[in-house]
């Protein structure tokens, strides 16, 4: 048996020793770390927006930063659906509510579309994502997930080409221009329905997290309607 | 110096098949329910617990002689969680979209019970180089049976393996539908029933 004050002094020295490297470690790769969230974020944004990357290749990080700085304006709305000086950057979302980021893809002067944050309740988890809108204000251009919980094969099919796709082209808005959403619903959307213009294809085995997507879905739309009836008058 | 060598041969090959972790040994089956829907995450935990497995018996063993016995589960387990989190920062870092998908399974390493076992079995009592190869072989015994069972699941549950498409889109217009069965827990109690069941058959084990 060793003495107590043996094995005090050996604990701590493997304390410091390990705790040290693990510092060491942390500090050393944080930097990357920051960057591959921020450009896992921009990454997204761009794919709601249509963008694409060429050829089978993912984007390289530097491709990322000089599409979205030559092509994204990044701007925050107030409660009203102003633009405001801030920069996204600086918005807290969870605390900053009354404001709101909003990325625009430009060409040149012409604004081909937005993308807003989307956040909420699935089944597990809290899924992030952004959702982007045509620039008549009225037609979805896209959806992304970047972070989420979900079942993998079942609710993690959200991050999915198969089932972002069917999202692209609906309206979240009735022919009164009032908000209604998209509705995810079971199975298989029927071409016949008059409602199909909102609705999208569920994914089985999946049901809640589609429920809560759709609800956080309208949530958030609902919080950027008036600037996007601003959008629809100035287009019509 | 003959029989040296075949020992560390055994301590590298007994956990590959006869003396499995998880099909003998029943060990490590949270992880192994939990990774296994997808190959590819399978692949990439398989090379987690490679590497955290294989260094930190190294480690123990160098220190063997040094840890104090009253202490001796702690002092392993700050050496495992240590070795877990770094490994947990370098895939942050390099393998984002991997760590991503991986998520906090990466970070339960920790508790998977075959890290513990091994150091408190086996590193603790044998040289740095054994107990390099059996973490080696353990961690390979496990990861094996990863694959295999995500295999399954993979290719019943989404019809792809390792993300390509197997069963063709014709057979889904003809009405065949994915076993979602086979994305669950139960689906993975299954297929993991049918190959400890399979292996203890063809290894031809004592019952005690």
């Amino acid at each position: 048996m060793r003495s107590n004050l043996y094995t005090l002094g050996f604990t701590s020295i493997v304390t410091i020793v390990l705790g040290f490297f693990l510092a060491l470690a942390a500090d050393g790769l944080r930097e990357l770390q920051v960057t591959n969230v921020e450009n896992d974020m921009k990454k997204n944004i761009l794919v709601s927006l249509g963008f694409k990357p060429g050829g089978e290749t993912p984007w390289t990080s530097d491709e990322i930063q000089k599409l979205f700085q030559e092509n994204i304006d990044a701007v925050v709305l107030d409660a009203s659906g102003q633009m405001t000086e801030k920069d996204p950057k600086e918005i807290d979302t969870e605390k900053d509510v009354e404001f709101l980021p909003i990325y625009l893809k430009k060409i040149g002067n012409n604004v081909e579309g937005y993308a807003i944050p989307i956040a909420g309740k699935g089944l597990w988890s809290t899924l992030f994502g952004y959702f982007a809108i045509e620039p008549d204000g009225r037609t979805v251009k896209g959806i992304t997930f970047y972070k989420h919980g979900e079942t993998p094969g079942l609710g993690a099919e959200v991050d999915k080409a198969w089932f972002q796709q069917n999202f692209i082209g609906k309206r979240f808005v009735d022919e009164n221009d009032q908000l209604v959403g998209i509705n995810v619903i079971k199975g298989k959307v029927e071409s016949d329905d008059q409602e199909a213009y909102h609705k999208v294809d569920g994914i089985s085995g999946a049901t809640i997290t589609g429920k809560g997507l759709e609800f956080f879905l309208k949530d958030d739309l609902r919080k950027y309607e008036p600037f996007f009836k601003q959008v629809r008058v100035r287009q019509s | 110096m003959g029989l040296l060598e075949k020992k560390s041969k055994q301590a590298f090959t007994d956990p590959l098949s006869a003396n499995n972790p998880i099909t003998l040994q029943v060990l490590g089956i949270c992880s192994a329910l939990a990774v296994t829907v997808k190959m590819d995450t399978a692949v990439v935990m398989t090379l987690a617990v490679v590497a955290v497995l294989s260094i930190s018996n190294t480690l123990i063993s160098l220190l063997r002689n040094l840890i104090p016995g009253k202490v001796r589960i702690i002092v392993q387990l700050s050496i495992i969680a240590s070795l877990v989190i770094f490994t947990d920062q370098i895939l942050k870092a390099y393998f984002y979209d991997i760590s991503k998908q991986l998520t906090v399974f990466v970070g339960l390493i920790i508790t998977n019970c075959i890290v513990m076992g091994r150091a408190e079995a086996f590193a603790m009592q044998n040289s740095p180089g054994k107990s390099f190869l059996d973490g080696l072989g353990n961690a390979l015994g496990y990861g094996g049976i990863l694959i295999v069972v995500s295999f399954f699941r993979e290719i019943l549950g989404s019809g792809t393996i390792y993300g390509f498409q197997i069963i063709p889109d014709s057979a889904y217009a003809a009405g065949y539908e994915n076993m979602g069965l086979m994305s669950l827990s139960p689906g993975a109690f299954i297929i993991l029933g049918l190959i400890v069941w399979v292996h203890r058959i063809s290894v031809d084990i004592e019952e005690e």
